[in-house]
C-alpha cells in the first residue's frame, strides 16, 4: 500500500510537532518549572508517527517513561500534556502523574508506566478485553531494548501467541538503556528473532524511515483486526539526547561522540523533510506555515500550563479510590 | 495422612449474627430451626459459598470472568471455582500459564479495556511474583492518573497451613498488602462473608485483594441462596463481651471465639472483632470497643513484625491510648519461615490456647 500525499504531509506534521514540543522542553527544562523528570524522544519521532497513524481513535495504546511522542501521535491535547509537566490541575493527570505518566482515555491512551515492561502486559490485557468483547479494537505498546531485558515481555508474547490477542508489539531499540549498551545486557540484537515465526509477525525494521514503520505496523494492525494475531516489530533507531532530562544534564563520557553524531545525520525528522520536498510533497512555504502553527500552539499550551492553577494539599487525598 | 483429614469439616460457631450492613443483631437467625423454615438459607461449605458467588456474578454481568491457573481443573481450586467453566465455558472461566507477573497486568489491561477480571493465585506465596503489578500498577492507577482510569479487578489468594506445606506454600502475607495504598484488602473468616464480599470485590470499581485460608475452607455456615453483599470497610463483633477486645482475623475469629467462651466459664468475658476487611480497616468499631473494655489483644495468621497486629496495636495506641487499661497483647506467628515437619509446625502456629493466655494475661495482668 503506498500512502497518499496527503498521508505523507501528517506524517511529517507529526513528526514536527513532537520534535518541536521535545525541543521546546528541552530549552526550558532548567528554569525548573517543569519539576518532572522528563525523558525526551529526540531521534524517535518516526516510530510513534509512523505507528499511531495506522490506529482509529479507539485503538489502545500503551507507553512508557519515554512517553511524549506516543500521547501526542495518538491524538493527545498539548495543552494538558504541558499542564501535566507543569504539575498543574489541568493537566492530564491533575498533577498526580507528572511527565511519565500521561493519560488520554477519549484517544485511547489507558495510562503510562514507568516500570520498564510493566505497560507490556497491561497492553496485552487490552488485547484480551477487546478479543472477548469481540470489539474492533487494538492494542498497541511501546517498549524500549530496556523492556526486552525483562521477563514481562516474554510471559506476554507467550500469552498473546496462544491467544492470538489484537496486540501490536512496538519494540524502540534506540541502543540504550540509561547508560548501559544493549550489548551488555542482551546476547544478540536482534530482539524480534526471538518470536515464532509461525505465530508472530514479527519484523526488524529502520525505525528511522516514517513510512516504513507506517507500511509494517499497518499490515500487523490488519492482522489483528481479522483475528490473525499479534506483532512484533523491532524498529531500530537512537536515543540523541541523554536518557532523562536536558542536553547540560546527560552525563558525559558513556557514549562514544562520533555514535551520536553519526545518528544525528540521519535525523528522522530532517531526512523526511527533505525526502518529501525532493517529492514535491511540500514546500518551503508549506513547511513554514506549518513551523509557524506549530509554535503558536506551543506557545499556548505553555502559556495555559504557566496560568493554570497548581493541585492544593486539598487535593491529596482525592482519587485513591474509585467509587 | 491426606490434608482433608488434618481437619474435620465442622459447623461455624453460633456467632453474633449480623444483617448484610454489618450491624450485629442476635443469633436467631444462626439456630437450626430456623433454618428449617427459611427457604433460601441452607448451611453449606465455604467452598460452596464462595463458589455460588463466583457462579452469580458470571451469570449477572457479561463483564466478570475468572482466570487463574487450574481454575477449570477437577479440583477447582479447592472446589471454589470447580464446574465453573462448564456452565459460562473455557472464554469465560479459564486456565492461564504461570507467569504471574504478565498475567496479572493482563489483569489490569483487562479490567482497562471494561472488563472484571477476578484472578486466582492459589497461594500468596505467587504473589509476590505478581507484585510489580499490583503494587506498582493496579494500586496506583487510579491516582496517578488523577482518577481518568480505574481497575475493577479482584486478586485472591488461599494461605496453605498445615501438612507440611513448609516456607514457600503457606505464607499468610496480608501485613505486606496492607502497607500499600489503592489497595482494598479483605480476609472473610464465615461462609456468609465469603460469599458477600467476594459479590462486594467483584462488584468494587478498585483492586481488590482477598485472602482466604486453608481452614476456612473447612467450615459449613448459613448463606442465603440469593446474591447479596458484604459492605467492604465494614467489621463486624462475633461475641459481646465487657472485659476485653480481641480483634482476630481469618480462621483465627473461630480461634478466638472459642478462647472467649471458655473463658467466659472462668469470669472473663472477651469481645471477639472480626474486621472482615484490613483495608480499609473499620477503625471505630474496634475502638468503640476498646473504650468500653479498656483492653486489647490483637490476632493474626501472619508474622508480628511490621504485620497486621503492629498496625491495628499502634492504631489504638494512637487514637485510644486513653482507654487503655493493660499494655495491647499481639498474638501473631513468630518471625521465622514456617517449617515443614509437624512437630516444629505445632510449635510454630499460634491458635486457641495462645489467644487464651493473652486474654487472660491481658485482663489479670498475670499467666493462668
Amino acid at each position: 500500500m503506498s500512502l497518499t500525499a496527503e498521508a505523507k504531509r501528517g506524517l511529517l506534521r507529526t513528526m514536527l510537532r513532537i520534535r518541536r514540543v521535545q525541543e521546546r522542553i528541552e530549552s526550558e527544562y532548567l528554569k525548573d518549572e517543569m519539576k518532572t523528570p522528563v525523558h525526551l524522544y529526540i531521534g524517535q519521532e518516526a516510530i510513534a508517527s509512523g505507528v499511531c497513524a495506522t490506529l482509529r481513535t479507539r485503538d489502545a495504546i500503551n507507553s512508557n517513561h519515554r512517553s511524549h511522542g506516543h500521547y501526542l501521535a495518538k491524538g493527545g491535547d498539548l495543552k494538558a500534556m504541558m499542564a501535566e509537566l507543569f504539575c498543574r490541575s489541568t493537566g492530564c493527570s491533575k498533577g498526580y502523574g507528572g511527565s511519565m505518566h500521561l493519560v488520554d482515555v477519549e484517544h485511547g491512551n489507558m495510562g503510562t508506566s514507568a516500570i520498564v515492561g510493566g505497560g507490556i502486559p497491561i497492553g496485552t490485557g487490552l488485547g484480551l478485553a477487546f478479543q472477548m468483547q469481540k470489539l474492533d479494537r487494538v492494542s498497541v505498546v511501546f517498549f524500549g531494548d530496556g523492556a526486552a531485558d525483562e521477563g514481562t515481555l516474554y510471559e506476554s508474547l507467550n500469552y498473546a501467541m496462544l491467544k492470538k490477542l489484537p496486540v501490536v508489539y512496538v519494540m524502540e531499540n534506540n541502543g540504550w538503556a540509561v547508560c548501559s549498551p544493549t550489548l551488555t545486557r542482551q546476547c544478540g540484537d536482534n530482539v524480534f528473532h526471538k518470536g515464532a515465526p509461525d505465530r508472530l509477525f514479527s519484523a526488524k525494521i529502520d525505525g528511522n524511515d516514517p513510512e516504513l514503520v507506517y507500511e509494517t505496523t499497518f499490515q500487523a494492525v490488519e492482522r489483528a483486526r481479522k483475528g490473525e494475531g499479534p506483532s512484533f516489530i523491532e524498529c531500530t533507531t537512537y536515543r540523541i539526547l541523554g536518557h532523562a532530562g536536558c542536553v547540560a544534564q546527560d552525563p558525559k563520557g558513556y557514549r562514544d561522540p562520533a555514535e551520536i553524531e553519526a545518528w544525528r545525520e540521519r535525523c528522522p525528522v530532517c531526512a523526511y523533510q527533505a525526502k518529501l520536498v525532493s517529492e514535491g510533497v511540500v514546500d518551503a512555504q508549506a513547511l513554514a506555515a506549518a513551523e509557524a502553527e506549530i509554535k503558536a500552539e506551543i506557545d499556548a499550551a505553555f502559556a495555559f500550563a504557566r496560568q493554570s492553577p497548581l493541585p492544593t494539599a486539598a487535593d491529596l487525598h482525592q482519587n485513591l479510590f474509585c467509587e | 495422612m491426606p490434608w482433608s483429614r488434618i481437619k474435620p469439616d465442622t459447623n461455624e460457631p453460633e456467632y453474633l449474627s449480623q444483617d448484610m450492613h454489618g450491624s450485629a443483631t442476635h443469633a436467631a437467625v444462626t439456630s437450626e430451626p430456623f433454618l428449617q423454615h427459611s427457604p433460601g438459607i441452607r448451611r453449606i461449605s465455604y467452598a460452596e459459598a464462595t463458589n455460588e458467588a463466583l457462579s452469580q456474578a458470571l451469570s449477572l454481568d457479561p463483564r466478570v470472568f475468572v482466570m487463574g491457573q487450574g481454575v477449570d481443573d477437577p479440583s477447582g481450586m479447592f472446589g471454589a471455582t470447580r464446574n465453573l467453566h462448564l456452565t459460562y465455558g473455557r472464554e469465560r472461566v479459564f486456565d492461564t500459564p504461570l507467569a504471574e507477573t504478565a498475567l496479572s497486568g493482563i489483569a489490569v489491561g483487562a479490567a482497562l479495556g471494561g472488563m472484571r477480571p477476578v484472578y486466582f493465585h492459589n497461594r500468596p506465596d505467587f504473589l509476590l511474583l505478581a507484585m510489580d503489578q499490583l503494587v506498582n500498577h493496579a494500586a496506583k492507577w487510579h491516582y496517578m492518573f488523577g482518577g481518568a482510569v480505574s481497575v475493577p479487578l479482584v486478586f485472591w489468594a488461599c494461605v496453605g497451613r498445615g501438612w507440611g506445606s513448609a516456607a514457600q506454600h503457606s505464607q499468610a502475607l496480608q501485613g505486606l498488602f496492607m502497607h500499600v495504598p489503592g489497595l482494598k484488602l479483605i480476609m472473610p473468616s464465615t461462609c456468609f462473608d465469603a460469599k458477600g464480599l467476594m459479590l462486594s470485590a467483584i462488584k468494587d470499581n478498585n483492586p481488590v485483594l482477598i485472602i482466604d485460608h486453608r481452614m476456612n475452607f473447612k467450615q459449613r455456615g448459613i448463606v442465603p441462596e440469593e446474591p447479596y453483599t458484604v459492605p467492604i470497610g465494614k467489621g463486624v463483633i462475633r461475641r459481646n463481651g465487657r472485659d476485653v477486645t480481641v480483634v482476630a482475623v481469618s480462621h483465627l475469629v473461630t480461634e478466638a471465639f472459642v478462647a472467649a467462651q471458655e473463658l467466659a466459664g472462668e469470669g472473663i468475658e472477651a469481645e471477639v472483632i472480626d474486621p472482615r476487611t484490613l483495608r480499609p480497616l473499620d477503625e471505630e468499631l474496634i475502638l468503640e470497643s476498646v473504650a468500653r473494655t479498656g483492653r486489647l489483644v490483637v490476632c493474626d495468621t501472619g508474622w508480628k513484625t511490621g504485620g497486621v497486629t503492629a498496625e491495628i496495636a499502634a492504631m489504638v495506641a494512637e487514637k485510644g491510648f486513653g482507654s487503655l487499661k493493660a499494655p495491647i497483647a499481639r498474638v501473631a506467628n513468630p518471625d521465622l519461615p514456617t517449617p515443614a515437619g509437624y512437630t516444629l509446625e505445632q510449635a510454630y502456629y499460634i491458635g486457641k490456647d495462645d489467644i487464651r493466655r493473652a486474654i487472660i494475661r491481658t485482663v489479670r495482668g498475670q499467666e493462668a
